[in-house]
C-alpha cells in the first residue's frame, strides 16, 4: 500500500508516523506529566532539537558539512534579542529570527556556494565566521554598541528578554506551558515540513548532489542554486531555533557562537545517525539530557566522563544510533521486510 | 625607528608561535587526514610535562622543554593511536568526533590531577633593549627555533628513506603495503611524530602563556584554519599561511586590539579560501610539500 509514493511497510513511513504520534502526544501532555522545572528543560530540548533537525537536513540531505550551524542560531537568538528590545511585542520580532539568519546564509552561502568551496574548506569558512562573530561580540561591552534602544551587553549578555506574546498585544505574554506548546508546534512543522520536502522534486535532487555533485551538475541541475536553497532553509530553521532557545530563559550571550557549541551541534548528528531527520533529535535530546545528568552529580569532573562516554560509544555504536537500530531490526526481524540497507551508502557517502 | 624594529620583532613571534603551534597538525590532519580536535590538549600536555618537569622536579627548562615534553605527548600519542585513534582511519568525519571525546578525557584527567587553576614558568633567559623598549630574548630564541623546526620535519620528509615511506604510505597505503612496508606502523609512528611536535609546542609556549586545564581550547580553531588554508602541501602551505595569519594578526593586533587582530585573521582566511578554494598549496606552490 502506497500514500504519496510512499511504501507504508518501510522503515521511513513507519518511523514518520510514529515520531509525529509522539511530538503530537508530548504536544498536548507536555504541560500534564512534566512539572514546572522539566518543563523548562524540554522547551529547551525542543528549541535544540529544530536546531538539529536543521543541521541533519542541510548536512544528511543537502551534503553540506557547515561548522557554523550555530551561528545561525545565535544570529536569530539575538535578532530576537534586539527587536523585541526596540519593538516592545514579539509578532514581528519572532518572524525577524527567522528571517534575519536565513538571509544572512543566503549571503554566506552564495559566497561560498558559487565560490566552489567544498569539503574542509567549506567547514572552516562556516567555522571562521561563527568566531567572528564570537570575537564581536564579546567585545560589544560598550555603551557605544547599541542597536536602537537595546544594547549589546558584550560577554555579559542580553538578560530578561521579553518574551514571546500573543500577536498584536505586548502585555499578553505566553506561560511557559504555552511557549512549550508554541515550540513543540514550531518543531512539528519543521519535522513534517522538512520530511515533504525530502519527498519533493526538490529534496530528490538535493540528495542527487549529495551523492554526486559531478553527475547531478552534468545531468542539468544547477548545484550551486540547489546548494544555496538548502543552505538558507537550514539557516533560517536554525533562526527559530535561536529564537526559541532565547525564551527558555530570557537570556543570550556570544557563547552561542563558541567553538564548543559549533562542534556539539555536529556530534548531535554523527551520534543520532547522519543522513535521517531524527537521529540527529535522538544525539541532541541524548547528549544532553547526559549533560544535565552528569553536571548534578559531584562524584568526578563532568570532562571525564562525558569524553569517556563519547569515547566508548563511537567505538561501539561507529554508524550512529538510529541507523545501527535500523540494522539490528533487518537482522533480528527480518520478517517485517523492512529495508533499511540505504542509510549506510548515506554515511559513506558523506565521508 | 624603535618602534618599527619592534613591530618586526613582535610580527616574527606572532608568525612563529602560530607556526610551531601548527605542526604537529600539519603533520596529523594535513598527512594522516585526522581531524585531531584534541590537538589543543596535546599541546596542554606538553605545557604541563614542562611545568612539572621544572617547578616540581626541579630539570632544567630547556631539557624540559625541548626533549621531555615531546617524549612524553609522543608516547601519549603511540598510547591513544594504538588503543583508539587507528580504529578510525578512513573515516575522517568520524575521527572529529573521536577526538572530541579524548579531548574532553585528556581535559577531565589534568583537571582531576592538577585542578582547575592556572600554573606557569617563567621564560628562561633575561631580555635585552631595542631602544627604549625590552624584548624577551626567549622569544627570539622561539623564532630561531621554529625555523630550525620547520626545516628539519622538511628535510626528514623529503631527504630520509623514513619521510619517503611516510609519504607514500599517505598517497597510497594499498601500493605501499604491497610493497612490503606495514602501513600501520607507519600510521602509528607518523601520529606519534605529530604528537611529539604538537607536545614540543605546548612546552615551548609554556612560558609565555597560561597554563590550565583547558588551554587547548584557544588553539584548535586558529591552527585548523591555518593548516587547511595551507591546503594539501602540508609543510610549505602551513608555514606560508602563518605567515600571512600571524602578520595580520600582530599588526592588527598592535593597530588596535587583539580581539580586532583574532577577527582580522579569521577576515583574511575567509577571503582567502575563496580565493583559492582549494587552499594556498592547491593553487601556488602545487609541487611543494
Amino acid at each position: 500500500m502506497t500514500v504519496l509514493g510512499v511504501n507504508l511497510r518501510s522503515w521511513e513511513a513507519l518511523g514518520t508516523i510514529l515520531v509525529l504520534v509522539v511530538m503530537v502526544v508530548l504536544l498536548f501532555a507536555g504541560p500534564q506529566i512534566f512539572d514546572l522545572f522539566t518543563l523548562f528543560k524540554v522547551t529547551l530540548f525542543v528549541a535544540m532539537a529544530i536546531l538539529a533537525l536543521s543541521m541533519g537536513f542541510i548536512w544528511g540531505y543537502g551534503g553540506i558539512l557547515c561548522f557554523g550551524q550555530s551561528a545561525f542560531y545565535g544570529l536569530g537568538a539575538y535578532t530576537y534579542a534586539i527587536a523585541v528590545g526596540n519593538i516592545g511585542e514579539s509578532t514581528g520580532p519572532f518572524f525577524l529570527a527567522i528571517i534575519v539568519p536565513a538571509a544572512f546564509a543566503a549571503l554566506l552561502g552564495y559566497f561560498m556556494f558559487y565560490g566552489r568551496l567544498s569539503d574542509v574548506y567549506l567547514a572552516v569558512v562556516t567555522l571562521a565566521v561563527t568566531l567572528i562573530l564570537y570575537n564581536f561580540m564579546r567585545s560589544t561591552a560598550g555603551e557605544e554598541y547599541a542597536i536602537g534602544a537595546q544594547r549589546l551587553m558584550g560577554f555579559n549578555g542580553i538578560s530578561s528578554i521579553q518574551p514571546i506574546n500573543w500577536p498584536g498585544d505586548g502585555n499578553a505574554m505566553l506561560f511557559p506551558d504555552e511557549i512549550f506548546h508554541l515550540s513543540m508546534g514550531c518543531l512539528i512543522l519543521c519535522y513534517a515540513g522538512l520530511k515533504l520536502l525530502n519527498r519533493s522534486y526538490f529534496g530528490r535532487v538535493a540528495v542527487a548532489i549529495r551523492e554526486n555533485e559531478l553527475r547531478a551538475e552534468l545531468l542539468g541541475y544547477d548545484v550551486r542554486l540547489h546548494k544555496l536553497q538548502t543552505f538558507t532553509i537550514g539557516g533560517g530553521m536554525a533562526g527559530l531555533a535561536g529564537c526559541l532557545g532565547v525564551n527558555f530563559n530570557s537570556f543570550v550571550n556570544p557563547d552561542v557562537f563558541a567553538l564548543n557549541f559549533a562542534a556539539e551541534i555536529i556530534m548531535w548528528t554523527l551520534i543520532g545517525g547522519l543522513g535521517t531527520l531524527v537521529g540527529p533529535v535522538i544525539g541532541c535530546i541524548g547528549l544532553l539530557m547526559l549533560k544535565f545528568e552528569i553536571g548534578q552529580q559531584q562524584i568526578t569532573n563532568t570532562y571525564l566522563i562525558f569524553g569517556g562516554i563519547i569515547m566508548v560509544f563511537v567505538l561501539a555504536v561507529p554508524a550512529g544510533l538510529l541507523p545501527t537500530a535500523r540494522q539490528l531490526a533487518d537482522r533480528f526481524l527480518p520478517g517485517l521486510g523492512l529495508g533499511g540497507a540505504e542509510v549506510e551508502s548515506r554515511r559513506e557517502a558523506a565521508q | 625607528m624603535d618602534t618599527a624594529a619592534l613591530l618586526i620583532i613582535e610580527v616574527l613571534n606572532g608568525i612563529a608561535s602560530l607556526a610551531l603551534a601548527c605542526a604537529g597538525l600539519a603533520i596529523i590532519f594535513g598527512m594522516m587526514r585526522v581531524i585531531n580536535f584534541a590537538h589543543g590538549e596535546f599541546m596542554m600536555l606538553g605545557a604541563y610535562t614542562t611545568v612539572v618537569c621544572t617547578k616540581t622536579l626541579g630539570i632544567n627548562i630547556w631539557i624540559s622543554m625541548l626533549i621531555i615534553s615531546p617524549i612524553i605527548v609522543g608516547i601519549i600519542g603511540i598510547i591513544v593511536e594504538r588503543t583508539f585513534i587507528r580504529f578510525f582511519y578512513g573515516r575522517m568525519i568520524d575521527t572529529l568526533i573521536a577526538t572530541w571525546g579524548l579531548s574532553l578525557l585528556l581535559i577531565g584527567i589534568v583537571t582531576a590531577i592538577f585542578g582547575n587553576i592556572i600554573e606557569g614558568v617563567s621564560a628562561p633567559m633575561g631580555s635585552f633593549e631595542v631602544g627604549v623598549y625590552n624584548v624577551s630574548q626567549y622569544r627570539m630564541v622561539l623564532i630561531g627555533i621554529v625555523i630550525l623546526l620547520f626545516i628539519g620535519v622538511f628535510m626528514v620528509l623529503t631527504r630520509t628513506k623514513l619521510g619517503l615511506i611516510a609519504r607514500g604510505t599517505m598517497q597510497n597505503p594499498a601500493q605501499a603495503s604491497v610493497l612490503g612496508i606495514s602501513t600501520q606502523r607507519v600510521y602509528m609512528v607518523t601520529f606519534a611524530v605529530g604528537a611529539a611536535l604538537t607536545g614540543l609546542a605546548g612546552g615551548l609556549l609554556a612560558p609565555i602563556s597560561q597554563v590550565i586545564p583547558t588551554a587547548g581550547a584557544a588553539y584548535v580553531a586558529q591552527t585548523f584554519i591555518t593548516v587547511i588554508t595551507g591546503g594539501t602541501g602540508a609543510v610549505t602551505g602551513t608555514l606560508v599561511a602563518s605567515g600571512v595569519f600571524g602578520t595580520v594578526r600582530q599588526l592588527l593586533s598592535y593597530e588596535f586590539t587583539p580581539v580586532l587582530g583574532g577577527v582580522g585573521l579569521l577576515i583574511v582566511a575567509v577571503v582567502m579560501l575563496r580565493l583559492l578554494p582549494q587552499g594556498i598549496t592547491g593553487k601556488i606552490f602545487r609541487r611543494s610539500l
